[in-house]
């Protein structure tokens, strides 16, 4: 079995390779955060969050300017939207190995939703939320993610599932 | 760049006392970044929680995650899921090469488009 991708180098290079002369500096902390389940899992509320630029069909979530240009936003979307309604139109996957056809592969919505049936989780917040990209580290840290965070607190998220593409 | 934002969000969360399962096809970009915990499906960019239309599949990497939020006791424990891409590992090798443009002509096109916009807007001091 091959080893994994390194993206980090694979990009670097394949950047270099097309003239770009200034590598990208990735965000790296030694310090990482730990919080952990106050209750079991069959009690807890779950967010889903994402970065896969989600999208629901006819409804303009995308209002601000800058998130059109991975200037980072982020914008919620309401819970129980039909699967069928959402779609990514997202240009940051391996088009050649797959497709986004399927939100299932990188929103897990309907698994969720079958864990709150199941009893394996206890429900999911009335809102998701994306998030979008941002070349700025700080956009993402000083606006984006304590935006999120605030709105998980509104709908009491207890915890919080991540995907991006 | 998507799995660093999604990164950074889930630091966040979990500082604010959230925790936090990330799910990635990414592995070196997350744990670069540092996330409580990573589950790393070993396929393609896109599909970080199953292949398209494996239900069954997608459901089995969803318990994992859960097993993880129940499980792990330090910050950047990773666990990496048995599943192979059902079509083999050729992707691995031509991902982001020369051979194989990442993205199409008109993508990226629309690519520089944008982040000249954002050179503009920096410049403006509007971002």
């Amino acid at each position: 079995m091959s080893s994994y991708v390194r993206y980090i180098d694979r990009t670097r290079d394949y950047y270099l390779s097309k003239g770009y002369d200034k590598s990208y500096q990735w965000a790296h902390f030694e310090e990482v955060p730990f919080t952990p389940l106050k209750k079991p899992l069959a009690e807890s509320r779950v967010v889903l969050i994402t970065t896969s630029d989600i999208g629901i069909k006819g409804v303009e979530l995308n209002n601000d300017e800058t998130m059109s240009v991975s200037m980072g936003g982020h914008y919620s979307m309401p819970a129980d939207t039909p699967i069928e309604d959402f779609y990514s139109a997202s240009h940051g996957f391996d088009r050649h190995a797959t497709t986004l056809e399927d939100v299932g592969a990188f929103f897990p919505i309907g698994r969720l939703r079958e864990a709150v049936e199941s009893g394996r989780i206890g429900s999911l917040t009335a809102r998701f939320h994306n998030v979008c990209t941002a070349y700025s580290q700080r956009r993402t840290r000083e606006q984006d993610a304590p935006a999120v965070l605030e709105r998980c607190r509104e709908d009491g998220a207890e915890v919080a599932v991540l995907t991006p593409v | 760049m998507c799995h660093q934002t999604v990164s950074l969000v889930a630091r966040h969360l979990e500082a604010n006392g959230i925790p936090t399962v990330v799910f990635a096809a990414a592995r070196d970009i997350v744990e670069h970044v540092g996330v409580p915990r990573l589950v790393h499906n070993d396929f393609p960019l896109g599909n970080p929680c199953g292949e398209p239309y494996n239900v069954e599949q997608q459901r089995e990497i969803l318990e994992y995650g859960f097993k993880l939020l129940e499980r792990a006791f330090v910050p950047r424990t990773t666990i990496q899921t048995p599943f192979r891409w059902s079509k083999g590992d050729a992707w691995k090798d031509l991902i982001l090469t020369p051979e194989q443009p990442f993205q199409s002509e008109e993508s990226e096109k629309a690519w520089l488009e944008r982040k000249e916009k954002y050179r503009k807007l920096k410049a403006e001091g509007r971002v």
